[in-house]
C-alpha cells in the first residue's frame, strides 16, 4: 500500500475516547477532506496522524513504514495549524526558512522566494509576521508547511479563523497551492463548502467515528446513513408515502427520504403548503413550510411570497433515500 | 533530566540541608532530642514582644502599602498620560534598592540632625513602617497594575449602565475582580516585611527588634545558638503561616477573569474623574519616594564646613579605624561576588524555568513539575537570615567545609536571587503556547532544535531582567552576608551597616556617600537590565 494508511487509530485524553477506530487511507497526491461538527475528533485524529497524540490502539503507516516508533520531527509531515503559530520572534522569510535548516543557504533562499510566490506573497520576506493581517498570516503559514515538502500535509481548520470573503478566496489560493506542488493533504474543517471546493474525497466524522469516506459527488448523491445527510443539509426527513404523494421518489421499507437544500420546488399543479416563515438569505428567499406530517420544509425563491400558503412538488434529483436512523 | 538533578541537588546542599541543620539545632541539646530550646524561648516575654513588633510592622505596613498602592496601580496602568513610562520607572526603584541604603536614607532623614528631625520619630515604630511602605509600594502598583490594565472595563461600564455610582462600581465590581492581584501583592508585601531584616537593622536601634535582627543577636552578640535556632523556627512558622492563608484567600478570590490580551483597557487621563488618584499618588511619589532619595543625595554632601566631596574622599581610607578595609575595597568586592551570585542565580533559574514551564501529560510527571515550581520558591518565604545563619552552622565542617571558601557568599546570595530570577523566566516561558513547539516539530526540528530555536529564542528576552534582578539583589544582599562575611573581605552593605552604628560624623558622612554609590551601582545595573529588554508589547 503505498500512501498513508491509518487502522483502527484510536485516540483518547483520560476517559473520553476522542477517536474510535478510524481507517483511513490516503494515495499520494491525493487531497482528503475530514468534515465534522466541533468535538467530533477529526482534530484529534490529525493529531495522532502527526504524532502529537499518541495512538491508544491501531497502526499509521507511510508505504510500508510502521511510524509507531519515529518521532514527530521524523515523519516528514507538515502541519498547518488554525493559528498559524507563525514565530512571532522570526521575519516572513525566517519562518517560511525554518524547516529548510539543512539546505544550504542559497537552496533555501530559492525555495522561500517561491513559496511567497506561490501564496502570492512576494516580496514579503523581510516583514515582521507581526505586521501581517490575518489572511496573510495563514499564507505565510501555508508556504511555511509547504517549505520543507512534506510527504503528507496535514490542515487542522486553517481558514476557520478569517472572515468569509477571506475564506472563500483563500480556499481557491490553498488548493491551487497544493495541486500546483502535488503535496499529499489531509483538510480537516466544519466547512462543507471548503471540504467540497479542495478535496478529492471528503470523509465525514462524528463522536470519533468515521461515518462515511467518499468523493464530495457521490458524498452528496448518496449519504449513507440520515446522519450524514442530516450534516450535509438534508432536511426534512419524510416517509415514502408522503414523499411520492407530493411528487417526489418513492422507498423501500426502512428508508426516509431527506430534502435536500433544492428539493422543494414551486408547482402551480402540485401541493398547497402554508407558509410559516420567510426570510432572506444571500439574495434569495427562504420559505418555510409545513409539511403535512407536521415538519418544516424550505424551499427558494427569487422573492418573497405575498400569500400565505405555496403550492410546491419534490424535485426527485434534489433528494436522497437513507435507511431509517 | 540533568536540569532537573542540577538545581535540586543544589538546593539540598545548599538550602534544605542548612535549614534542617538549623531546625534540628532547635531541637537538639546535649546530643539529645529536646524540646527544651524552644520552650525556654517561647517562654520568654523578651521573644513574644519581638513576635508582636514583627506581626505589627508587617501588617501596617502591607496595609498601609496596599491603600496607597490601588490608587498608584490605577493612576499607573490604567490610566494614559504623557510621562507615564517614566513615572513607572521612578516608582519602581526603591523596591530594587539595597535596604541597607533604604534603612541610611530615613535614618538620614528622622535622625535629631535631619530635616525631620523635629518629629522626634528617629529609631520608631512610625519610621520604620514609613520605609517598608517605601521599599514595597512599588510591589503593590506593579502586581495589582498588571492585572487591571488588562481587565476588561466593560463590566464596569455595564455597572454605570445600571446606574451605579463610581465609588460603587469601584467597590462592587472593579475590587472584586482585581482582588486577586491585591491578595497575591500583598501576601508577597507581608512576607518582605515580615523578614525585612536591613531596614530595622538600620532604623531600629536596639527598641525595636524583629524575629530577623533578634537572630542576628542572638547569634552573632549573645553566641545563644539553640535560641536563634528556635527563633528561625518561629520565623519559619509565621512565614509558612502566611504563605498557606494567602494562598487560600487568593483561591477563593480567583474566579475566571475576563481580561484583554492587550492594554485596550486603559483610557486617557482626565482631571475631573482621576483628580484623587492623581492627587494620592503624586504626592506620594514626591514626599515618600522623592524626599529621601533627594535628601540622602544632598546629605552625603554636607561636611562640617559646608558642601563638598569629603565624605566621597574618605570612602578611600579606612574611617579612622572603623574598617579593615576602605570601603571602594568593599564595592570592588561587592561587584566580584555579585557577579558570580548572578551567575549561579541565572544558570540555575533557567534550568528551574525550563522544567517548571513544561506541562507534561503524565498526571505524576505535571504534579513533579508543580512541586519543583513550588521547593523553588521556598527561599523566598525562608528569610535570608535563616540561609545566612544555616550555612554557618551546618557548612563548617565535613562534607562541606566551606566557611572559610570565599564561594560561601555567592552561594547564599545566588540562594536568595533564585527565584526572583525564576519568576522573572518563568512566565515569558510559560507564555509560550505548547503549540509552538509542535509547529516547530512538524517542520522537522528535534527537542534540540526545538529548546534552542523557540524555548531560549523567547526565554532571552526575559534573561537581560533576571541577570538584572539577580545582580541588584546580589549587590544589596545583607542578611545572608552580615553571618558569613569576613571583616577583612566585606561588601558595600555590610560596611555601611558598621559605619552606621559608629559615632561621629566623618563615620554617619561616609555612610551616606557609600549608600549613594550602593544606589547608584544598583540602579546602573537595573537600567542596564531594562536597555537590553525588549518592549512589553513585543512579549
Amino acid at each position: 500500500m503505498s500512501g498513508l494508511t491509518v487502522t483502527g487509530a484510536v485516540v483518547r485524553y483520560g476517559e473520553l475516547v476522542a477517536v474510535d477506530e478510524v481507517d483511513l487511507a490516503v494515495a499520494p497526491g491525493e487531497i482528503v477532506a475530514l468534515l465534522g461538527a466541533s468535538g467530533s475528533g477529526k482534530s484529534s485524529l490529525l493529531r495522532g496522524i502527526a504524532g502529537l497524540e499518541p495512538l491508544v490502539a491501531g497502526e499509521i503507516r507511510w508505504n510500508d513504514e510502521n511510524l509507531a516508533n519515529t518521532a514527530v520531527h521524523k515523519r516528514g509531515f507538515g502541519m498547518m495549524f488554525q493559528d498559524g503559530q507563525l514565530f512571532n520572534h522570526l521575519t516572513v522569510e525566517g519562518n517560511v526558512a525554518y524547516g529548510l535548516y539543512r539546505e544550504p543557504k542559497s537552496v533555501r533562499r530559492v525555495r522561500v522566494a517561491e513559496l511567497l510566490e506561490v501564496v502570492g506573497l512576494a516580496g514579503y520576506g523581510k516583514r515582521r509576521v507581526t505586521e501581517l493581517s490575518g489572511g496573510q498570516g495563514q499564507r505565510v503559514a501555508l508556504a511555511r508547511s509547504l517549505a520543507p515538502r512534506p510527504r503528507l500535509l496535514l490542515l487542522d481548520e486553517p481558514l476557520s479563523a478569517l472572515d468569509r470573503n477571506l475564506r472563500e478566496h483563500l480556499v481557491g489560493v490553498l488548493g491551487d497551492a497544493l495541486r500546483a506542488t502535488g503535496t499529499t493533504a489531509i483538510y480537516v474543517t466544519h466547512d462543507q463548502d471548503e471540504a467540497f471546493a479542495l478535496a478529492d474525497r471528503v470523509g465525514v466524522m462524528a463522536a470519533g467515528r468515521m461515518l462515511q469516506l467518499d468523493p464530495p459527488d457521490v458524498l452528496w448523491r448518496h449519504p449513507r446513513t440520515q446522519e450524514v445527510a442530516a450534516f450535509l443539509g438534508y432536511a426534512p426527513f419524510i416517509a415514502g408515502g408522503l414523499s411520492q404523494r407530493l411528487g417526489g421518489p418513492a422507498v423501500e421499507a426502512g428508508e426516509l427520504v431527506g430534502i435536500g437544500p433544492a428539493g422543494l420546488l414551486p408547482d402551480p399543479a402540485g401541493s398547497m403548503l402554508a407558509i410559516i416563515e420567510q426570510r432572506y438569505l444571500r439574495g434569495e428567499v427562504l420559505v418555510d413550510l409545513r409539511l403535512p406530517d407536521g415538519q418544516l420544509a424550505t424551499a427558494r425563491m427569487p422573492e418573497k411570497v405575498s400569500h400565505h400558503d405555496l403550492a410546491v412538488t419534490l424535485d426527485p434529483a434534489g433528494c436522497v433515500r437513507v435507511p431509517v436512523a | 533530566m540533568l536540569a532537573v538533578l542540577i538545581p535540586i541537588g543544589f538546593l539540598s546542599i545548599f538550602f534544605a540541608w542548612p535549614v534542617a541543620g538549623l531546625v534540628g539545632r532547635g531541637f537538639v541539646v546535649d546530643g539529645a532530642f529536646s524540646l527544651d530550646g524552644v520552650r525556654d524561648v517561647l517562654s520568654a516575654s523578651r521573644t513574644w514582644r519581638i513576635i508582636g513588633q514583627t506581626l505589627g510592622q508587617a501588617v501596617v505596613g502591607t496595609a498601609v502599602a496596599v491603600l496607597l498602592g490601588i490608587p498608584g496601580a490605577y493612576l499607573l496602568y490604567r490610566c494614559r498620560f504623557p510621562g507615564r513610562g517614566l513615572l513607572r520607572a521612578i516608582v519602581s526603584v526603591p523596591f530594587v534598592l539595597p535596604t541597607v541604603v533604604v534603612g541610611v536614607a530615613f535614618r538620614s532623614l528622622f535622625t535629631a540632625q535631619g530635616p525631620l528631625g523635629w518629629l522626634g520619630l528617629d529609631e520608631s515604630f512610625a519610621a520604620i513602617v514609613v520605609a517598608l511602605v517605601f521599599f514595597n509600594y512599588s510591589v503593590i502598583v506593579r502586581t495589582v497594575g498588571a492585572l487591571w490594565s488588562r481587565l476588561d472595563p466593560r463590566a464596569a461600564e455595564a455597572a454605570t449602565s445600571l446606574g451605579a455610582s463610581p465609588l460603587r462600581v469601584f467597590l462592587t465590581v472593579t475590587l472584586p475582580a482585581i482582588a486577586p492581584a491585591v491578595l497575591s501583592g500583598a501576601s508577597l508585601v507581608f512576607l518582605f516585611c515580615a523578614s525585612a531584616f536591613g531596614i530595622v537593622m538600620v532604623m531600629g536601634g536596639v527598641r525595636f527588634g524583629t524575629i530577623e535582627t533578634e537572630i542576628w543577636y542572638q547569634t552573632t552578640q549573645l553566641l545563644d545558638l539553640p535560641a536563634a535556632a528556635a527563633l528561625s523556627i518561629v520565623q519559619l512558622v509565621v512565614v509558612v503561616t502566611a504563605l498557606l492563608i494567602a494562598g487560600r484567600a487568593r483561591a477563593r478570590a480567583e474566579h475566571a477573569l475576563r481580561l484583554r490580551g492587550d492594554d485596550t483597557a486603559e483610557r486617557p487621563w482626565q482631571a475631573r474623574r482621576d483628580w484623587a488618584p492623581t492627587a494620592i499618588t503624586a504626592a506620594l511619589i514626591v514626599l515618600l519616594l522623592g524626599v529621601p532619595m533627594v535628601n540622602l543625595v544632598l546629605r552625603s554632601f554636607a561636611t562640617a564646613d559646608g558642601w563638598g566631596w569629603r565624605n566621597y574622599e574618605l570612602l578611600s581610607t579606612d574611617g579612622a579605624g572603623s574598617l579593615a578595609v576602605p570601603v571602594w575595597t568593599a564595592a570592588v568586592n561587592s561587584l566580584v561576588i555579585a557577579s558570580q551570585a548572578s551567575l549561579i542565580a541565572v544558570l540555575l533559574g533557567v534550568l528551574v524555568s525550563l522544567v517548571a514551564s513544561r506541562r507534561p501529560r503524565r498526571p505524576s510527571l505535571a504534579a513533579g513539575v508543580r512541586l519543583l515550581d513550588g521547593v523553588f520558591m521556598l527561599p523566598l518565604g525562608v528569610s535570608a537570615v535563616t540561609v545566612g545563619f544555616g550555612f554557618l552552622i551546618t557548612l563548617n565542617r565535613p562534607p562541606f567545609d566551606l566557611r572559610t571558601s570565599p564561594i560561601l557568599i555567592p552561594i547564599a546570595q545566588a540562594i536568595v536571587a533564585l527565584p526572583l530570577v525564576v519568576r522573572t523566566l518563568l512566565p515569558v516561558l510559560r507564555a509560550i503556547d505548547p503549540r509552538q513547539r509542535e509547529a516547530a516539530a512538524m517542520l522537522g526540528s528535534g527537542p534540540g532544535r526545538v529548546l534552542a530555536t523557540i524555548d531560549a529564542a523567547l526565554a532571552l528576552r526575559g534573561l537581560g531582567l533576571a541577570v538584572g534582578f539577580a545582580f541588584a539583589t546580589s549587590l544589596g544582599e545583607f542578611g545572608a552576608t552580615s553571618f558569613l562575611s569576613r571583616p577583612d573581605h566585606p561588601t558595600l552593605p555590610v560596611v555601611i551597616f558598621r559605619l552606621i552604628g559608629r559615632p561621629g560624623t566623618d563615620n554617619f558622612g561616609m555612610a551616606l556617600a557609600a549608600s549613594v554609590i550602593l544606589a547608584v551601582l544598583t540602579a546602573a545595573v537595573m537600567a542596564a537590565a531594562e536597555l537590553v529588554r525588549p518592549k512589553e508589547a513585543e512579549l
